[in-house]
């Protein structure tokens, strides 16, 4: 089965956590995370995760809706946003 | 190759912190199936049609924002031309009736704007046309969703001074019947209307087009000043290429979005309107762009040539990003609805007749501005005409969208709100025009050699 790879964005201060809390809630939800970047811009922590979830037990909305709860606890902006949008914007 | 951080977070930041949003996905749908002798019927079938259209589309969206987290605000439906699809059943009562029942559709599916309620009179008017005029201010009052357009010329047909010169008139007794004269903000007349532009009020969907199809409208007028506000020292030519650059990403997204969009809802991918469209949120705003090329108020001299500039790098970058660029594909600089622009005019540095020479360098019309609720209608028709005699002889297209505000003066101002805004009331030109414009008729259709 083809791979549903969906980037990702944290955006904030670095802090103690960030990758442990996301990847757990990835793992609970049975998503693969195939890279992980990181690197300051314009003052800005900026974490890329790119993930798969076509095996996922759970659903876009609802891996974005636990996304949004951590980005809250940790002061933190996190998006999550299918491949596709970076690939037609950034590559001709 | 990868994808970047650098990648990720330029697009991520355009949304989050630049405005950067889908700004319309108009579904346009053909009526003249939903013709019935039986005015009842015809009604139902219309509702229908709209309403399980509607619906689909929304659903549909909504995914799609979840997949790629990009807001698409607003979804809309864009109808044949009513006046075609009401010859038969042209009187004043049902063209109120048949608003009524697709603003009922529209509310029912969760649509905030459908247009289409109007008519091509380029050439001359029907007794169908004629009595859509004249029921304009009835149904702009008594309906909060329906959108009117009137297009009243062509480079090949010329302009029809006839039907303009029902607008005036038509224009300050919707003014009178509604709250703020809010109606006229939903009426606007054009010259070269395309039939496939997603953007409100003057979206139609027109007779040369398919039975049902998508149309989007990009926005981004956010990610554009901050690029520009990158770049203080370059010349023209490379604010040209670095706003090229830019439209180009922000015009894939809508392509994505508007293709991926009509596959799953199974119908036609129409066009990508890559007009740069105003908000009145903070930072979307085309005039706080002219103002960073190192314009101090947008209006004052050397605006004309910083509108240039932009539009025709936006239209540069934007074809190169989509086969499918349509709609209007220009700048809008409505004075409600962009911040930067309200305050032009507050400060005088943005006049009447300023805003005139603007659109004629690819901002697609004079839209959303106040005038004295006093002005002669007369005045009010040669405003139209001016602003579309310009696109009639240019081969573009232009439009006008004037509220004649009821018992204000020039320098006041009422703030609607939402969407529409704050609205300054500018000052007329004190003399008149009524002997040349009350000749009518129709303006010739302009020559194309001796283009100088």
């Amino acid at each position: 089965m083809k791979k549903e790879l969906l980037f990702i964005t944290v955006i904030g201060a670095d802090k103690k956590g960030i990758v442990a809390k996301i990847s757990n809630l990835l793992y609970d939800y049975n998503v693969n995370i195939e890279d992980i970047n990181q690197k300051i811009m314009e003052t800005y922590f900026v974490m890329t995760m790119l993930v798969d979830m076509k095996d996922t037990t759970s659903s876009i909305e609802t891996v974005r809706s636990k996304l949004d709860k951590i980005g809250e606890q940790m002061e933190l902006k996190i998006q999550l946003q299918h491949e596709d949008i970076f690939k037609m914007m950034h590559r001709v | 190759m990868a994808i970047t951080v650098d990648e990720v977070y330029e697009t991520t930041s355009m949304i989050l912190y630049q405005n950067l949003d889908i700004r319309t996905t108009t579904l346009g749908i053909n009526l003249k199936d939903c013709i019935d002798s039986d005015f009842a019927k015809f009604k139902k079938k219309v509702y229908d049609k709209v309403y399980q259209n509607a619906k689909l589309l929304i659903e549909e969206a909504k995914k799609l924002e979840s997949k790629y987290g990009i807001p698409i605000v607003n979804k809309r439906i864009s109808i044949t031309p009513i006046s075609l699809i009401m010859e038969t059943h042209c009187s004043n009562q049902k063209y109120l009736e048949m608003a009524i029942t697709l603003d009922k559709a529209a509310k029912d599916a969760g649509i905030d704007f459908i247009g289409g309620f109007g008519a091509l009179v380029q050439k001359g008017m029907t007794n169908s046309d004629k009595i859509l005029i004249e029921s304009l201010p009835d149904v702009l009052s008594k309906t909060q969703r329906i959108c009117s357009f009137l297009n009243v010329g062509s480079n090949v047909s010329g302009m029809n001074l006839d039907a303009i010169n029902l607008l005036g008139d038509m224009l300050k007794k919707t003014a009178r019947k509604s709250e703020n004269a809010i109606g006229c903000a939903k009426f606007v007349v054009l010259v070269n209307a395309p039939e496939d532009n997603p953007f409100m009020a003057g979206a139609f969907h027109g007779i040369g087009e398919p039975d049902i199809t998508l149309n989007v409208g990009i926005s981004g007028p956010g990610v554009v000043r901050s690029v520009v506000e990158k770049n203080k020292k370059c010349d023209l030519t490379q604010l040209s290429e670095i706003i090229k650059k830019i439209v180009f990403k922000i015009t894939r997204a809508g392509e994505l979005i508007g293709r991926e969009l009509a596959k799953n809802l199974d119908i036609p991918f129409g066009i990508v309107d890559i007009s740069l469209a105003s908000t009145t949120a903070k930072g979307d705003s085309v005039a706080r762009i002219i103002e960073q090329f190192g314009i101090e108020r947008i209006g004052t001299h050397g605006s004309t040539l910083a509108v240039a500039l932009l539009m025709d790098a936006v239209k540069k970058g934007g074809s190169m990003a989509s086969g499918n660029v349509g709609g209007l594909s220009g700048t809008f600089i409505p004075v409600s609805e962009d911040e930067g622009m309200i305050e032009a005019v507050e400060k005088g540095a943005l006049s009447l007749d300023k805003l005139e020479s603007l659109t004629s360098v690819c901002s697609v019309g004079m839209d959303m501005f106040a005038i004295p609720g006093s002005t002669p209608e007369e005045t009010i028709n040669a405003i139209i005409a001016d602003e579309l005699a310009i696109g009639v002889i240019n081969n573009k297209t232009t439009a006008v969208r004037v509220i004649p505000i009821p018992d204000k003066k020039a320098g006041e101002s009422i703030n609607y709100g939402g969407l529409l805004g704050k609205v300054p009331i500018m000052k007329v030109n004190k003399y008149s025009a009524k002997d040349f414009i009350k000749r009518g008729g129709r303006l010739p259709a302009p020559i194309t050699s001796m283009r100088n």
